[in-house]
């Protein structure tokens, strides 16, 4: 009788794949190719206008090439050399210190990681919890909206002193900034995921009598996940920028901001090493947003949407 | 109707929808007593209320006016104790399950141990000869094999009645064709009283044991036609003098509750 049916009959062993190990591959190799096509842009604008123009060994002396132009904003004090970054990672973050700027980025990425990770679960689960309650209460969700947003735009190097203040001058402190920025878009979203269900689906839980609870365990949160992902990885990346932004004005050591003021200070005599700062912060906010996406693929492995990121 | 025990009896009810200045009625002087293991097919030009009838006797919507009792209780008593299961025009599947789980979700709610889901599930499957399919997620099935899961998905808990809101009407006329068949066939075998809304005469006629009749602006009862047809109804049915005589009985009788255009309508 099945072959009488028109429609979407398929073989039971397949399933909506939306990425596989071949696709990670070839996103993972499309971001090196642009990684490596932007180094290109960056030599490529050296070569035009950076005077003077140093090699591999950094050696003044003997330029092997001049730039035809002299563009301040390209010159090695502004924009230092690919390689100069590039090796400073493996160079003493100062002159006396036994360690690799490396090293030292590493440590602060996985020290701030911890704060910004501890943020992006409190904020997670407060944004949640939060949208849970607007979507039951009309009342709450119109009284309590304006707030949420207010809150915002609070600026965030004035709020991180005082939660030092109240907290203590450890990560802890730094973990709550970095919360205040994620719980935001994660009520947000939820607010739209937690209210998408169908009205027949609503319907149709109530022909069960099912309570509230699991209305909204059932039909709610699985309605809402692309929704939630969505937020969670805008919420990813603002953890980290939490954190790091949480770091500067509490002088807490150890983490990525701490070390951006450091190397700040130092910009004259090692601009690269801020470079290196930044493109540590970058790739702490990418292996964020890479972890939520995973566990996006995780648990969408079985719908046939899925919103791409 | 039927002197047996009556499973839905609605007296005298009256449903408005108060809208913005406008008040429609949706509803008005509906009588409707349904006996046990009756076949009703709900029958109208569309907009005459037929959904609204249906969710009255859900309690998904409540009356302006009237009364509503099932199996003696009152509507959302009744919804309380999942006294009826409903399947809508659209199949209304969630994605993230499998079918086999779909199935199961109203015996989650109702807190069925696992291993009787399961086997409950797995009767109600092959009941609707979707037993290859229990693996596959909704989007895998064609239109009428989500609507037949959302049949058995009504069936799981063994529901007394089953209120079906013109549940094959986005399928093609061959395929409802067949689903009429089973839903046959699946209510002779539970036991079911179904209430059905359709628009199709044809289906309607097939199907029931009494096909009512409404009419518009507002929303009424005009006839109720005893359909007679011996069963089992099969495609041979379909070919018969008293079918075709049925039909155009209940088609006239659409017509008559339609009435001439109302001149109050021109405005
Ligand atoms: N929730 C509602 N709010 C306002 N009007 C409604 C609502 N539901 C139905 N109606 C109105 O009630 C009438 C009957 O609708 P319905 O029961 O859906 O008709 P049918 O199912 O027979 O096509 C229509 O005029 C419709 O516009
Ligand atoms: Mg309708």
């Amino acid at each position: 009788m099945t072959t009488a049916v028109p429609g979407l009959i398929r073989p039971s062993s397949i399933r909506p794949r939306v990425i596989g190990v071949g696709g990670a591959v070839r996103s993972v190799g499309a971001f090196l190719l642009v990684l490596v096509v932007l180094a290109a842009v960056w030599e490529l604008a050296k070569a035009i206008g950076g005077v003077p123009w140093r090699d591999f060994l950094g050696s003044p002396i003997d330029p092997p090439w001049n730039p035809p132009l002299r563009i301040k904003q390209l010159n090695d004090q502004n924009l230092p050399h690919v390689w100069d970054v590039a090796t400073a990672f493996f160079q003493p973050a100062t002159r006396n210190s036994p360690h690799s700027l490396g090293a030292i980025l590493i440590d602060a990425a996985v020290f701030t990681g911890r704060s910004a990770f501890a943020g992006f679960v409190i904020g997670g689960i407060f944004g949640t919890a939060l949208a849970v309650i607007f979507v039951h209460s009309r009342l709450l969700e119109r009284a309590l909206v304006p707030y949420v947003i207010a809150s915002q735009t609070v600026p965030i190097v004035a709020l991180a002193p005082m939660v030092v203040l109240w907290i203590g001058r450890d990560w802890t402190s730094v973990a709550l900034v970095s919360a205040y920025l994620t719980f935001f878009p994660v009520t947000i979203a939820g607010i739209r995921g937690l209210a998408s269900p169908d009205p027949r689906a609503l319907d149709l839980m109530r022909t069960y009598a099912a309570d509230p609870w699991r209305v909204l365990w059932k039909v709610r949160f699985p309605a809402a996940m692309p929704y939630f992902f969505t937020a969670f990885k805008i919420a990813a990346t603002a953890s980290v920028v939490g954190a790091i932004v949480g770091e500067e004005p509490t002088g807490i050591r150890g983490g990525l901001g701490r070390a951006i003021l450091q190397f700040n200070e130092q910009y004259i005599t090692g601009p690269e090493k801020l470079w290196a700062t930044v493109l540590a912060s970058a790739a702490l906010g990418i292996v964020f947003f890479g972890a939520v996406r995973v566990v996006e693929l995780v648990v969408f492995r079985n719908r046939q949407a899925v919103i791409e990121a | 109707m039927s002197e047996r025990a009556s499973i839905v009896d609605v007296q005298q009810v009256e449903k408005r929808f108060e809208g913005a200045g406008a008040t429609t009625v949706a509803l008005q002087g509906i009588n409707l007593t349904i006996g046990s293991r009756e076949f009703v097919s709900l029958i109208g030009p569309s907009g005459c209320g037929k959904s609204t009838l249906l969710r009255l006797v859900a309690d998904l919507t409540a009356p302006s006016a009237g009364q509503i009792t099932i199996n003696g209780k009152t509507a959302p008593r009744a919804r309380m104790d999942r006294d009826y299961g409903m399947v809508f025009q659209a199949p209304v599947l969630f994605d993230w399950r499998t079918i086999d789980e779909n199935v199961q979700l109203p015996l989650e709610v109702m807190g069925v141990p696992r291993a009787a889901r399961r086997k409950r599930s797995v009767e109600m499957l092959s009941l609707v000869e979707l037993s290859e399919f229990s693996r596959h997620h909704p989007w895998q099935l064609s239109g009428g094999m989500q609507q037949r899961a959302a049949i058995a998905r009504a069936l799981a808990f063994e529901p007394k009645l089953l209120l079906m809101d013109e549940p094959f009407g986005a399928l093609d006329e061959m395929t409802r064709e067949r689903m009429n068949d089973e839903l046959l066939r699946i209510w002779e075998r539970t036991g079911t009283t179904v209430v059905f809304v359709t628009h199709s005469i044809p289906e309607a006629v097939f199907l029931s044991s009494s096909v009512v009749v409404m009419s518009a602006r507002p929303g009424r009862i005009t006839h109720t036609i005893e359909i007679d047809l011996p069963r089992p109804r099969t495609d041979a049915t379909r070919e018969t003098e008293q079918y075709f005589s049925l039909i155009t009985q209940v088609r006239e009788a659409l017509r008559a509750g339609q009435g001439p255009i109302a001149p109050e309508a021109a405005l």
